[in-house]
């Protein structure tokens, strides 16, 4: 087999630029594990079904499993590591803390972009929608029970509430 | 507050406190094994069998060899003689066991879709994929067997040379009264066969190893996905050769086990070799599919029911039958998992008078099994449920009655099978559980909708488990292949923080913050000031890991022993400081001080300080603060509950809907009510999606129709019910902490709840039985044959 072509893509990932040429069947997921070494997006199935490598791209949630590095080419993404801001978690990291909303956690970046991309679009979501919202990332340990409630949690505090409890 | 009965007042224990592994996890700091990466490591790929039952002619890896990037290409030949065989460690005796050779990768013949045919190692993982497509393999395929009342049949496809019938063990249980002496003095023996599907753990992170090897010290470093590093590294220095003490093992963050990451497994053995062989850092992770056809499946029996009954509802006798897939090899505990931890179970929390258990293991073309969350006991469990429910409805009595009847009032009490339950309050449990769940209101409205044409149903698990796997000697007895104890040290660092070395390997469970608790309960320091290490056999002396919900009970024993030798020196030390005679001197809270004088006190942090400044301390106390415990139990734990569900069936669809499910479990004393809730919440979704969601589907040439998540169904949010937990504690007398574990009693309870539910549901149509998962397909079809919907 000869040498694969290589493509140049340029990505803005938590706000810092990089560029790199990678093959173009390279998969989004491993560009950001391997290449910006950005672990915290996990690889839990190899189909799109468990969510677990979802990224937010150009303001979306994606699953970065499901995509070519070269599509995000020009983009911008923001991953859980970028998350934070000035050392402080986002509502929905802390969220998911006061709630117990995680167990291995291996699912749980995942979850926490999808919810990052629905907030912003439903700010005051009920159960049922968050529910529906959450369908395509899959956890294992927790029954999503105490995630639903995380996320209800983070929806009153991002509106400016004190928190569900 | 989900306590609904607290045993005792304490200080940390019982408290909702937060995690510690939480900031790492929620962003994105946690290190899984796929995380690692190394310098010059390589990217491991395997070549896995598409044939269940095949000869292997020849296999072909020149073309992979050639692709750019490719450093290596191994066939199973190349491994023989440098990979010892996958072990079994669960040598059940008197049960004439048949261990046939499992090979890490096959070398002559396959016998199950999956199995590891060839290995190639490359510079990036894309390029060793590629070298896959390259590798030619020549197969005679077979006939294949999958089932289990297929294999044993004359004329079966065999797997093995030496196992004729394909017949891995025949283990037998005989106790209390002889059944059929019993049968005479019934008034009647029902009959049910029912299956108890294959279902697939589905740990959210797959499994996977990165090792590394240092030719010039010897040392063999290992990540690995894994429930116990210590029984891995005792194992893998068996498989490979290598010195336990050369050999370390590390389950870094761990995404999920639910026992899938107990076993040892062909990947981490060669994993391992490639390392030692081609002197570079290894990594291999499975994919999903890999994962699916791979690493172990659980449950997988055919069982063959009988129960012996009086007219007024009492179960005087049960005889079971059980044919037990025990896929293509025997697993690590394979053996021990439908027998020991199931035959032991049939009777559960009922005063059964009979019990006579035959259980046959059975080698298919399918992917082994091993223990999966609550592993055996689910499957007495279901048995015995599904028994009192078919009782009420031979009986045309309350399946609530039918449990009244029959459940031990309360314990200790010793069941016909031999074990002797620590503590419980049954009956009392049971009847809490009924009035939360408004059983009585629900069964009145039952009658209402059906009126109105709906199918409402109302399902009861009682239960009752044996974990806080240990001792030792009853572990040995069975044939384990281990002591089965837990080991650890609790540190006092001259500041006063606290260092929790522990052999259990927690992943997931939280215990973390759990321990934290135990120290802080023991020492009277803060939880902040405990930190816990584990999962690391460099760091941590010995462990057995973290299975059979032995980790609080046997881990939290040994940490809370520890902690209590600690106060104990403390005191000693405090004596000294304050002058005073040792036994004089009260500890409460964090301090000491002598009795009467609470006012002149010293604090454990500033009796630490003092052990290792060392200038006080009394004749015979050695200078630092820390004790070593190696804790074998006197026996196990016996978490029980009662669990209550109500369903709706639409009759459009067939789909069941969960109205209501309310848990009330007592697993002894509770650390941390959050924890032990959010167990109980995740283990009853994995016990409802056995009984309405998922199934692991062969077809008869072995094929894995259900080898992803398209296709093997674990619930989404939008199928998981609200799961309400309530906990009643009588403390174990078992265990220092009085604490029973809670890992796996909402598995066991809450499948057979669901199905007695549905089937509840429809039992005025005159439906009996319907085998697992009760998909809206099959029930459909019930409504229509009843020509209903």
């Amino acid at each position: 087999m000869e040498t694969l072509e290589r493509v140049r893509i340029t990505v803005r990932v938590n706000g810092k630029l990089y560029t790199h040429e990678v093959e173009p069947r390279l998969l989004l997921v491993h560009y950001i594990r391997d290449y910006l070494g950005l672990t915290g997006t996990h690889i839990g199935c190899d189909t799109s079904n468990c969510g677990a490598c979802t990224v937010i791209l150009n303001g979306r949630a994606v699953k970065s499993c499901t995509l070519y590095a070269f599509m995000a080419d020009g983009g911008e993404i923001l991953t859980i590591e970028g998350l934070e801001k000035d050392g402080k978690l986002h509502p929905i990291q802390e969220a998911f803390w006061e709630n117990h909303a995680l167990q291995c956690g291996f699912c749980t970046p995942g979850m926490i972009m999808t919810l990052y991309d629905f907030l912003q679009r439903n700010p005051k979501p009920n159960e049922e929608e968050v529910r529906r919202a959450i369908e395509g990332n899959l956890c294992r340990c927790t029954g999503y029970q105490n995630i639903v409630k995380a996320a209800l949690w983070a929806a009153e505090r991002m509106r400016g509430g004190g928190g569900g409890r | 507050m989900s306590i609904i009965y607290k045993a005792r007042p304490t200080q940390h224990l019982g408290k909702p406190v937060k995690r510690k592994e939480d900031p790492k996890l929620i962003t994105g700091r946690g290190l899984y094994v796929d995380d690692i990466k190394l310098p010059g490591m390589l990217y491991a790929a395997f070549l896995r069998s598409p044939y269940a039952h095949a000869k292997i002619k020849s296999i072909d890896v020149s073309k992979a060899l050639r692709i750019p990037g490719v450093v290596a290409a191994y066939t199973g030949k190349d491994f023989r003689g440098k990979i010892g065989p996958i072990p079994t460690g669960w040598l059940l005796t008197g049960a004439d066991l048949k261990v046939p050779e499992w090979p890490a990768v096959a070398y002559d013949k396959v016998r199950f879709a999956g199995e590891i045919v060839a290995v190639v190692v490359a510079s990036d993982p894309y390029r060793a994929r590629d070298a896959l497509d390259a590798i030619e393999v020549d197969y005679e395929p077979l006939q294949a067997v999958v089932n289990v009342e297929d294999a044993i049949k004359p004329g079966a496809p065999q797997l093995h040379e030496g196992v004729p019938n394909n017949i891995a063990f025949r283990w037998r249980l005989k106790g209390g009264e002889d059944f059929e002496d019993i049968s005479k003095k019934a008034d009647k023996v029902i009959k049910q066969r029912m299956v108890n599907q294959r279902l697939i753990p589905s740990a959210m992170e797959p499994r996977g190893a990165v090792a590394e090897y240092n030719r010039y010290t010897g040392e063999l470093t290992l990540w690995v996905t894994s429930q116990n590093p210590h029984v891995h590294r005792l194992l893998l220095s068996g498989i490979l050769g290598i010195p336990e003490n050369k050999l370390r093992v590390i389950a870094p963050d761990v995404g999920g086990g639910f026992g899938s990451k107990i076993p040892v497994y062909p990947l981490e053995a060669i994993v391992a070799r490639l390392a030692m062989d081609l002197g570079r850092p290894v990594k291999y992770v499975e994919t999903r599919r890999e994962n699916f056809l791979g690493t172990i499946h659980g449950r997988d029996h055919v069982e063959y029911v009988e129960a012996a009954i009086k007219n007024d509802g009492t179960v005087l006798g049960l005889r079971v039958r059980t044919l037990a897939n025990m896929g293509a090899y025997l697993s690590t505990a394979a053996p021990g998992v439908p027998t020991i931890l199931f035959g032991t179970m049939l009777s559960g929390p009922y005063k059964i008078r009979s019990v006579d258990v035959e259980v046959t293991g059975v080698f298919t073309n399918t992917t082994p099994v091993d223990a999966y969350r609550g592993a055996g006991r689910p499957e007495a469990t279901y048995i015995l449920e599904r028994v009192m429910d078919l009782v009420a409805r031979e009986l045309n009595m309350d399946p609530a009655d039918v449990r009244r009847k029959n459940l031990i009032p309360e314990a200790p009490y010793t069941v016909v099978t031999g074990l002797t339950y620590d503590s419980g309050k049954y009956l009392e449990v049971f009847e809490r559980a009924l009035k939360i769940a408004d059983y009585e209101g629900w069964r009145k409205r039952q009658i209402e909708a059906r009126k109105e044409g709906r199918l409402i149903g109302i399902g009861i698990a009682s239960y009752i488990e044996v974990c806080g796997l240990a001792p030792s000697r009853i572990a040995r007895a069975t044939g384990f292949g281990l002591g089965l104890w837990e080991s650890a040290i609790v540190r006092v660092h001259p500041s006063g923080k606290v260092t929790v070395y522990t052999g259990t390997s927690p992943h997931g469970q939280g215990e973390d913050v759990a321990f934290a608790q135990i120290v802080a309960e023991e020492l009277g320091v803060s939880t902040e000031d405990v930190e816990v290490i584990h999962g690391d056999t460099a760091l941590v002396q010995f462990g057995m890991g973290t299975y059979g919900s032995r980790t609080t009970p046997v881990g939290g024993g040994a940490i809370a022993l520890a902690a209590r030798r600690v106060r104990e020196k403390a005191r000693k030390i405090a004596a000294a400081l304050l002058e005073a005679r040792e036994e004089d001197v009260v500890f409460e809270a964090g301090r000491f001080y002598v009795k009467g004088a609470p006012e002149k006190a010293v604090t454990i942090q500033q009796v630490a300080l003092a052990a290792y400044t060392a200038e006080k301390l009394p004749p015979g106390v050695e200078p630092g603060l820390e004790a070593t415990v190696f804790y074998d139990p006197e026996n196990f734990t016996f978490p029980y509950g009662t669990h209550v569900c109500v369903v709706e069936i639409d009759r459009e669809t067939g789909g069941v809907k969960i109205l209501r499910y309310v848990a009330v479990d007592d697993a002894g004393i509770i650390v941390n009510p959050m924890l032990a809730e959010g167990q109980v919440i995740g283990g009853a979704l994995q016990g409802i999606a056995q009984a309405l969601y998922e199934e692991a589907i062969y077809d008869s040439s072995g094929n894995l129709l259900t080898a992803g998540f398209n296709d093997y169904m674990i619930p989404t949010a939008r199928e998981a019910p609200k799961i309400e937990s309530y906990f009643y504690e009588t403390p174990s007398p078992h265990n220092p902490l009085g604490v029973k574990g809670i890992g796996e009693t909402s598995t066991i309870a809450s499948t057979p709840a669901v199905v007695n539910a549905v089937l509840d549901a429809l039992a005025h149509l005159g439906v009996r039985h319907i085998d697992m998962p009760l998909l809206p397909s099959k029930i459909y079809k019930v409504l229509k044959e009843k020509e209903v919907g």
